[in-house]
């Protein structure tokens, strides 16, 4: 058969993918084993990669340590969650509008559209920086959400719109003879249909929102309470002596909701994610 | 009288119209407004003036030059390596061996985890005295003794970058297997039956029908790269001694740190304009696959 393989090609295909799994997991499996140990055992040389008084202490006392931890935590959730909630209001119209009109500069629209992807938020910080400085909105949720919000609209109309287009239209029509109005199709027998999509949208836009907090809190806001996850550990990892094992710990928890919505939808997410990079 | 035909329907508008607005609040008038600034020098005084492309002369007459060197430097061999691991990786789980499904859902938790956090296990097995990659070298004998890899020039660049390669290779991974997935088996079992070698049919078959894919992640991962700014800056803060200053940190630095607006924006006014050449390139070459592949 064309897919069999002698024995030394399986040995060959599964060194490299051990070899290639190791430089993926392997921070994450350091970053455990090291949460788990106690701070004197990590500071020991020669360096060690286990100890033998392994314990969860780290994740109890990184409260404490880190007092606003639990604070960050609910404010990198209600940003990116206020993040998704916005764009979707955005998205959904436009890749209606994308998926189902003929009007005229259709084509360059969604190009212009899909152009934003190329530009992240770092490049256009100075301006945004000025706007929020005279909004008078420095140090508040709002300057965290509203950059967010637009560079996560091009890929969400992108997904959406493939998605939308394969609803059929007999559907809308039947809804439209009946004398329903435009908007009510919409809302009334379009998302409802579309709803799977829409959540498939809705999770890989949550975890754009969720990755890429930093620059804009780290730029626009500086009262601690109000702090993402990101910016939050981030005081703690400049310090002289950081406490590392509570500080991974605490990472660890941060990324677990995240990771947790991923093995449960990979195969949703990584078709969403690999469909931002554009192929028609 | 059809001219209620003729009429432009407004609708598709309107439904553009949420994601318009806030397109243009965020993205496009701050581009405006970045190129404006750029001719001025606006600092954090209330007044500033037109001084021209005085920002400009002034940021090439400094070290601008060799920062902007450094960033295509530190993109080119970012891009290579995950390019290279990406296609290995995507060849890899492309074989039909028993556990691939699984091992495909483990390659992703670099992509989508966020940045910053992935970045700080980083920092920490950069770490010299206690971190994993100088103990295990230590133990390997490869080093004889701690080794700080953040605090010298030579050494940051390239952690910042396998760092970068860390997060950027899933994705890339992913992408040049779909790829390979959507070639027709078929091919491969007429060459098959002609009896051709695994590694002649890759060149021959595989290779070919993925380029447009390999060319078109190449530029996008370019795009990506230039723009990197968590991982750079959680690490070094664009040192050791300017070190890993590419053109983002550099920008940022100069804004946001020193509070020279004017010399920020002309900063990312070359960003802008190098990022339009690597779209329009994209743009191009997507447009050109899509016409062969209908042709």
């Amino acid at each position: 058969m064309i897919n069999k393989y002698r024995w030394w090609e399986y040995v060959l295909i599964y060194s490299g993918i051990a070899l290639f799994l190791t430089f993926i997991l392997a921070p994450f499996v350091e970053a455990f084993v090291v949460s788990l140990r106690p701070l004197d055992a990590l500071f020991s040389i020669p360096y060690q990669f286990f100890t033998d008084e392994m314990s969860f202490d780290a994740y109890f006392t990184m409260w404490s340590s880190v007092p606003l931890l639990f604070r960050y935590m609910v404010n990198s959730f209600f940003i990116s969650t206020a993040v998704t909630v916005l764009a979707l209001l955005a998205i959904i119209p436009a890749s209606y509008a994308f998926s189902r009109f003929e009007f005229r500069f259709k084509n360059s629209i969604l190009a212009a559209f899909l152009a934003i992807n190329m530009v992240s938020g770092a490049v256009l910080i100075i301006p945004l920086y000025k706007v929020m400085q005279q909004l008078g909105v420095l140090n508040t949720y709002f300057a965290m959400i509203a950059p967010g919000v637009a560079f996560v609209i091009p890929t969400g109309i992108w997904l959406l719109r493939s998605y939308l287009i394969k609803i059929p239209k007999e559907l809308e029509e039947a809804a439209l003879v009946d004398g329903a109005g435009r908007i009510y199709t919409l809302i009334r027998v379009i998302i409802p249909v579309a709803l799977p999509g829409i959540m498939v949208v809705a999770i890989a836009t949550f975890i754009a929102a969720y990755a890429q907090q930093f620059i804009f809190a780290l730029t626009f806001n500086s009262t601690n309470e109000l702090n993402p996850l990101p910016v939050g550990l981030f005081q703690f990892f400049g310090r002289e002596n950081v406490v590392w094992n509570e500080l991974l710990a605490a990472s660890l928890v941060g990324i677990l909701p995240v990771l947790i919505l991923y093995v449960f939808l990979q195969k949703h997410i990584v078709s969403g994610l690999t469909a931002g990079a554009v192929k028609e | 009288m059809n001219s209620v035909n003729k009429k432009i329907d407004w609708f598709p508008y309107l439904l553009l119209l949420p994601a318009t607005i806030i397109t243009l609040i965020i993205v496009a008038w701050p581009l405006v407004e970045t190129i404006r600034l750029s001719f001025t020098n606006t600092s954090l005084s209330q007044t500033f003036e037109y001084v021209g492309i005085d920002n400009y002369v002034k940021m090439f007459e400094k070290k601008f030059p060799s920062v902007i060197a450094r960033t295509f430097y530190w993109m080119a061999i970012s891009v290579s390596l995950k390019m290279i691991l990406g296609i290995i990786g995507a060849v890899l789980l492309n074989a039909a061996v028993p556990g691939r499904t699984l091992f495909r859902v483990l390659i992703m938790p670099p992509w989508v985890v966020p940045i910053a956090i992935g970045v700080f296990i980083w920092g920490w097995m950069y770490n010299g005295q206690f971190g994993m990659i100088s103990g295990l070298a230590q133990r390997l004998g490869i080093l004889s003794g701690p080794f700080e890899f953040l605090a010298y020039r030579n050494s940051a660049f390239m952690s910042t970058i396998v760092t970068d390669v860390w997060i950027g290779t899933p994705m890339v991974t992913v992408y040049l297997l779909a790829a390979m997935q959507s070639i027709s088996p078929d091919l491969h079992e007429a060459a098959w039956t002609d009896g051709a070698s695994r590694l002649y049919r890759f060149r021959r078959i595989t290779m070919p029908l993925i380029m447009p894919a390999v060319a078109t992640m190449s530029l996008l991962s370019a795009i990506w790269t230039f723009n990197s700014f968590d991982i750079i800056w959680i690490l070094t803060e664009g040192g050791p001694r300017n070190a890993t200053t590419t053109m983002i940190i550099d920008t940022y630095k100069t804004a946001i740190s020193r509070f020279r607006y004017g010399e920020g924006s002309a900063r990312a006014v070359m960003i802008v304009l190098f990022l339009s050449i690597f779209s329009a390139f994209y743009f191009l070459m997507v447009s050109k696959i899509a016409k062969k592949s209908t042709a």
